[in-house]
C-alpha cells in the first residue's frame, strides 16, 4: 500500500476515546464499585533495613468493620514469589515483607474494613515491632566488597554484571589520536500518573473464577496471577475495559494484584486497593531509572567517535522486578544515529535499600541517551568543533540504511540530516546563536542544547535473552479480531489495556482504511484476559506497530474473504474481482457487482451461495509476530532488536538566572520523524507530553532520599511535576521516512520526547554555564544545585 | 451528620462523617465520579469541582463545608446525554486529553476561566490551569482546546452580518 496515499490514515480525525473522558465517563478502577466490596490499606516499614520482630493486630481487628489484618508470612505461605526477570532466586519479590523489610515504606501488613478511611484507621493500630537493621542506599557503596547485603542469602548486592563487546574495541582506542572519559548520572524519578495504582480483585469460588479490574499496563499479567496464586490462570479473567488514568510504563501492580487476589479468596468478598499517593510514592513499586554511567570515548580530530565503552550501573532499589532488563533495551541503539564501530558496554544492577523500580518510559533508553548526548557535547568541546556539526558528521546518512549497528540491531530507515535541516529552515542555528548571546550580554547566562535520539519501536525484548540466557523467548505478538454482524456491521477487538494512547481510534483508523469504511462505524471492544487473544500489551512504543500491524493483517483477511464471496457469486474468476469501498465488482464489467448488504447476505444466510471451503460468517483475526524479530542472541551477545527506529532532533534554548539559578526554556523545536503518521492529533500529543515529561526529568523531578534512607519526596509538593508555567510552548516540525518493515511505514512515537528532551535540557545547561568555565552531569539539575554551583564558580572568578 | 448539599442543581440531603471530603462525598455518596483523586493533598488539581462558580479542590474541602453553596461538577456542565458542551467539543477537536484523568478538572477549570474572561490570552490560559497537573499531554493541546473554545464561544451569538 502506498503510504501517503490514504482515505484515513494521516488524516485529522478526532480521536474516539476523546468522548468519554471529557464528560467524565472513563471508567477508572476507582470508578468500579463492587457489590459487598470492602478496602484495603497498608501498614509500612518505617525505616530502610528492618527486621519484622513482632505484629499486634488486635487493636486493629477490635475496631468494628475491620474485617482482617494480613501480614507478610500467612501470604508468603499462600502464594509464589513474584515473577522477575533474572534468575535471582535468593532475591524473592513478594507483595508484603516477611521478615526482614528492605525500604522505607516498603508494605508490612493489609487490613481490610468496610471503608478506605476506616482501613486507615485501623492500619495506625497495627503495633509492630521492629530491630533496626544496617543500610545501603547509593549504588557505589552497594558493589563494594564488605558493603551491607541487602538480600543476605543472595551473598553480594549485584544482580546483573555483564559485560558485552562489539567489535575491536581496544584497537579502535589504540587507534584514535583523542579520547575523553566522562561521568553522568540520571537521577531516580518516575512517571508518577495521576491517577495512582488500583486494582479491585473478586473471587468467585462456585465458578472458581478471580475478576480482576486494574489500572494496568503489564505483559503477562494474568500469568503472573496465576502463577504467584497458584490457580490455573483460566481461573483469571482480567477486565481490560478498565481506562488506565496514565501509566508510560509504571503501572504493573503485580504485588498489589496478589495481594487483593489473595485477600479476595481468603475472605470471600470483593476487595479494593487504590494506593493513596504516599503508598504510591514510596511503596507502590514505580520508581525509574537511578543510573550511572561511565563513558569513554575515541574520536579522531575531526570529531568522528570511533569507539566508545560505557559502564551503566544502575540501582535497582531493594528488589528486582523486570527493571534491570531496563540496561538491555538500550543495547538495540546502544549507539544512537551515530556511526560507532564498536562498543563495549557493561551493565551491573544492584540492589539497595531504596523503593523498588519499575519500567519507565523508554525502558532505559532515556538515561542511555542522555549519557551519549552529553559524550557528543563534549566531543566537540574538546576540539573546540560545533555541536552541531559534530553530530552531522557523526550520523548515519540516509542512503546507509538498513544500518547495523555493532550490537547487531539493523536500523530500518532515517534520514536525520534533513530532519536536522528542517529543524533549522525557520530560524538558523547561527540567528538561534545571536539569540543565546544576546541574552548572555543582557547578563542571563544562556546555552543552546542540542540533543538527537532514537526510539526504538515495536516491542521486540530480546534483551531478555541477553541479559537472562535462560530466557528464550523470541515471539513478541499481538492481535486483532474483526467480526462482521449478521447486519452488516463491523466490530474489532483489542486484548489489552490503554493509558490513553489512543488504540480504539488506532484500530478504527486502520480496518476503515483497509475496508474503505468510515472508520466511525467500526465498533471496537475489549474482551476480558480469558477471551483475547495474545497481546503484549502497549509497552515498548509498539501499538502503532503492533496492533495496527495486526488490524491491517486482519482487515486483508475479511478483505479477502469478502472478495472470495463476491467472485464465486458473480461467477468470475478471483483474479477479476476487485474490491472496492465495501463492493466487489468485476474487473471490466463494474456493473457485475455484490455490495456489502449481499455479501454479508450470502455469508450469514445463503450457504448455497458460498464458494467451497470458505467458513460461513465473516469472522477473521490475525496473530502478528513482530517484524524482524524470532531471533535468539548470538554467543557473542548480538541480536536484533526492535523493528523500527524513529528519530528526533531537539533544539533548546535556555537561560539562567545567574543569581537564582532559575532556568527558563525560552524556545524549544524539535524534528519528529516516526515513519508515517496514523492519527496526528495523537502523535502531536505524544511528543509534546514526552517532551513535557522529559523536562521533568531533566530540571525537577527526584525520588531523593536522605542519608537515613527516607524518601523526602512523599509528595506532589516535594516531587515536582511541570505545570503549564514550566512546559513551553514546542514547535513540532514533522518529517516522514517510512518504515520498510511495518505494514503502513510507521514506527513509534510514545517515547521519543521523553528520550531526548532531558539531553537537549542538559546541554543546553551546560552550554549556559560554560563561560563560568563549570558543567553538570547529574540530573535533575535543580535549580537549589544549578544555583549554588553558579555562585560557588562565580566566587572563584571573583566576580 | 446531616448535610444539605447543592449539586449540579439538585438538593441532596445526605448523611456524612464530619471527616469526609467533599471529593468523597461526591464520588461514593452522590455516585458523580468525575472528579478524581490524584493527589489528595491540593497539587494535582485532578478534584477539582466549581464552588459556586470558582474552581476548587475539592479533596481539600469537607463535604460539610460545602453545605448551602452550589456545587458544579463535571457531570453538571454536559448538557444532556450524548451531548457535549463548547469547551468538551473543544477538547475532543484540539485532543486535549489523553488519559483522561485529569480532563473533568481542566474543563472545569475552563468553565470557569471563560466565564470571567471571554477572551482570555495564551498567557492567561497557561495560567488558570497551572495549578492542574496533566501528566499526559505537555498542556499544548489544552491551551489550544481552551482558546477555540472561547473563541466558538464568543462568536456563538453573533449575528451572522458580523461573522466571518
Amino acid at each position: 500500500m502506498s503510504a501517503d496515499r490514504h482515505r484515513y490514515v494521516s488524516t485529522d480525525r478526532r480521536v474516539r476515546e476523546d468522548r468519554r473522558f471529557v464528560v467524565g465517563k472513563g471508567q477508572f478502577v476507582a470508578d468500579i464499585d463492587l457489590p459487598h466490596m470492602r478496602h484495603v490499606a497498608l501498614v509500612t516499614c518505617p525505616y530502610p533495613a528492618a527486621r519484622i520482630k513482632t505484629i499486634d493486630k488486635s487493636a486493629a481487628l477490635a475496631m468494628p468493620g475491620v474485617h482482617y489484618v494480613l501480614d507478610g508470612r500467612e501470604l508468603a505461605e499462600a502464594t509464589l514469589p513474584l515473577m522477575t526477570g533474572l534468575d535471582t532466586p535468593n532475591v524473592p519479590r513478594r507483595p508484603l515483607a516477611t521478615d526482614v523489610a528492605r525500604y522505607a515504606g516498603e508494605w508490612v501488613a493489609a487490613v481490610v474494613a468496610d471503608t478506605r478511611a476506616l482501613a486507615e484507621d485501623a492500619a495506625e493500630k497495627v503495633r509492630i515491632t521492629y530491630e533496626k537493621l544496617p543500610f545501603v542506599l547509593d549504588a557505589e557503596q552497594a558493589i563494594q566488597a564488605g558493603a551491607v547485603l541487602v538480600h543476605q542469602a543472595h551473598g553480594s548486592n549485584v544482580l546483573l554484571d555483564k559485560t558485552f563487546v562489539w567489535g575491536e574495541v581496544e584497537k579502535d582506542f589504540a587507534a584514535s589520536p583523542r579520547k575523553l572519559s566522562l561521568r553522568v548520572k540520571w537521577g531516580r524519578s518516575a512517571t508518577v500518573p495521576i491517577e495512582t495504582f488500583g486494582v479491585a480483585a473478586s473471587w468467585d469460588p462456585w465458578r472458581e473464577m478471580l475478576d480482576v479490574y486494574a489500572s494496568i499496563q503489564m505483559p503477562r499479567y494474568a500469568d503472573q496471577i496465576s502463577i504467584a496464586l497458584q490457580i490455573p490462570v483460566t481461573s483469571v479473567r482480567v477486565h481490560h475495559d478498565v481506562d488506565v488514568g496514565g501509566s508510560y510504563g509504571v503501572k504493573r501492580g503485580i504485588k498489589h494484584t496478589v495481594l487483593c487476589g489473595y485477600l479476595t479468596r481468603r475472605l470471600g468478598f470483593p476487595v479494593r486497593l487504590i494506593e493513596d499517593r504516599l503508598e504510591n510514592m514510596r511503596g507502590g513499586d514505580a520508581h525509574g531509572p537511578e543510573r550511572l554511567f561511565d563513558v569513554d570515548v575515541a574520536f579522531d580530530d575531526n570529531g568522528i567517535v570511533r569507539s566508545m565503552k560505557m559502564r551503566a550501573l544502575e540501582n535497582v532499589g531493594a528488589y528486582a522486578g523486570r527493571s534491570p532488563f531496563q540496561l538491555g533495551k538500550p543495547i538495540g541503539a546502544i549507539v544512537g544515529p551515530y556511526k560507532i564501530k564498536s562498543v563495549q558496554y557493561r551493565a551491573v544492577a544492584v540492589v539497595t535499600n531504596k523503593t523498588t523500580q519499575e519500567a519507565v518510559r523508554g525502558f532505559g533508553q532515556g538515561p542511555t541517551n542522555l549519557a551519549l548526548e552529553r559524550t557528543m557535547d563534549e566531543v566537540a568541546n574538546a576540539l573546540g568543533l560545533d555541536r552541531l556539526e559534530i553530530r552531522r558528521r557523526n550520523m548515519i546518512r540516509r542512503e546507509e540504511f538498513p544500518y547495523t549497528i555493532p550490537s547487531g540491531t539493523t536500523y530500518d530507515s532515517g534520514d536525520y540530516h534533513a530532519v536536522i535541516d528542517k529543524v533549522l529552515a525557520n530560524t538558523s542555528y547561527e540567528e538561534l546563536k545571536k539569540e543565546r548571546d544576546r541574552l548572555r550580554a543582557g547578563g542571563k547566562l544562556a546555552g543552546i542544547g542540542i540533543a538527537a535520539c532514537l526510539e526504538p519501536s515495536g516491542g521486540n525484548a530480546t534483551f531478555e535473552a541477553l541479559l537472562n540466557p535462560s530466557i528464550t523467548t523470541s515471539t513478541f505478538m499481538d492481535s486483532c479480531r474483526i467480526n462482521v454482524d449478521g447486519m452488516g456491521t463491523i466490530t474489532a477487538s483489542m486484548h489489552t489495556t490503554s493509558s490513553g494512547q489512543g488504540h480504539e481510534t488506532l484500530l478504527g483508523t486502520v480496518i476503515g482504511e483497509v475496508l474503505q469504511v468510515d472508520p466511525d462505524s467500526i465498533r471496537v471492544t475489549r474482551p476480558d484476559s480469558l477471551n483475547s487473544l495474545p497481546s503484549g500489551t502497549p509497552v515498548g512504543s509498539r501499538m502503532a506497530i503492533m496492533l495496527g500491524g495486526a488490524a491491517f493483517h486482519a482487515a486483508h483477511k475479511l478483505k479477502a474473504k469478502l472478495t472470495a464471496i463476491g467472485a464465486h457469486d458473480l461467477g468470475i474468476l478471483l483474479e477479476r474481482a476487485v474490491y472496492k469501498d465495501g463492493t466487489v465488482s468485476e474487473r471490466d464489467a463494474p456493473q457485475n457487482k455484490r455490495a456489502w448488504g449481499d455479501l454479508v447476505q450470502i455469508a450469514f444466510r445463503n450457504y448455497h451461495r458460498m464458494p467451497d471451503g470458505l467458513e460461513p460468517g465473516l469472522a477473521v483475526s490475525h496473530v502478528m509476530q513482530v517484524p524482524t524479530g524470532g531471533t535468539l542472541p548470538t554467543a557473542d551477545g548480538r541480536v536484533q532488536m526492535y523493528p523500527c527506529f524513529s528519530f528526533e532532533f531537539h533544539l533548546v534554548l535556555l537561560a539562567i538566572d545567574p543569581d537564582l539559578g532559575t532556568p527558563e526554556i525560552m524556545r524549544y523545536r524539535v524534528g519528529h520523524d516516526c515513519g508515517t503518521v496514523i492519527n496526528p492529533k495523537i502523535v502531536r500529543g505524544m511528543t509534546m507530553g514526552g517532551i513535557a515529561h522529559g523536562i521533568g526529568a531533566a530540571l525537577y523531578e527526584e525520588f531523593a532520599y536522605d542519608g537515613e534512607g527516607q524518601l523526602m519526596a512523599q509528595s506532589f509538593m516535594d516531587y515536582l511535576l511541570p505545570s503549564s508555567l514550566e512546559v513551553p510552548a514546542v514547535e513540532i516540525i514533522q518529517h516522514v521516512t517510512h518504515s520498510p518493515n511495518t505494514v503502513l511505514g510507521q514506527k513509534g512515537s510514545g517515547e521519543s520526547g521523553y528520550l531526548g528532551a532531558p539531553a537537549a535540557v542538559a546541554n543546553a545547561v551546560n552550554d549556559a554555564l560554560k563561560p563560568l568555565g563549570v558543567s553538570i552531569n547529574t540530573l535533575p539539575l535543580k535549580l537549589s544545585k544549578l544555583g549554588d554551583l553558579i555562585a560557588e564558580a562565580r566566587d572563584k572568578k571573583g566576580n | 451528620m446531616r448535610i444539605e448539599l447543592n449539586v449540579n442543581g439538585t438538593l441532596h440531603e445526605i448523611e456524612v462523617e464530619p471527616r469526609t471530603t467533599l471529593l468523597d462525598c461526591l464520588r461514593d455518596l452522590l455516585d458523580l465520579k468525575g472528579a478524581h483523586a490524584g493527589c489528595e493533598h491540593g497539587v494535582c488539581g485532578a478534584c477539582t469541582v466549581l464552588f459556586d462558580g470558582e474552581a476548587v479542590r475539592s479533596c481539600l474541602m469537607f463535604a460539610a463545608q460545602a453545605a448551602g453553596t452550589p456545587i458544579t461538577t463535571i457531570e453538571g456542565v454536559t448538557p444532556g446525554p450524548g451531548e457535549l458542551s463548547p469547551i468538551q467539543d473543544a477538547f475532543c477537536e484540539t485532543h486535549g486529553t489523553q488519559c483522561g484523568y485529569c480532563t473533568p478538572a481542566m474543563i472545569l477549570v475552563a468553565h470557569a476561566l471563560l466565564a470571567d474572561n471571554p477572551e482570555p490570552t495564551r498567557e492567561e490560559i497557561v495560567e488558570a490551569i497551572s495549578g492542574n497537573i496533566c501528566r499526559c499531554t505537555g498542556y499544548a493541546q489544552i491551551v489550544e482546546a481552551i482558546a477555540l473554545a472561547a473563541e466558538r464561544m464568543r462568536g456563538a451569538n453573533r449575528p451572522r452580518s458580523l461573522s466571518k
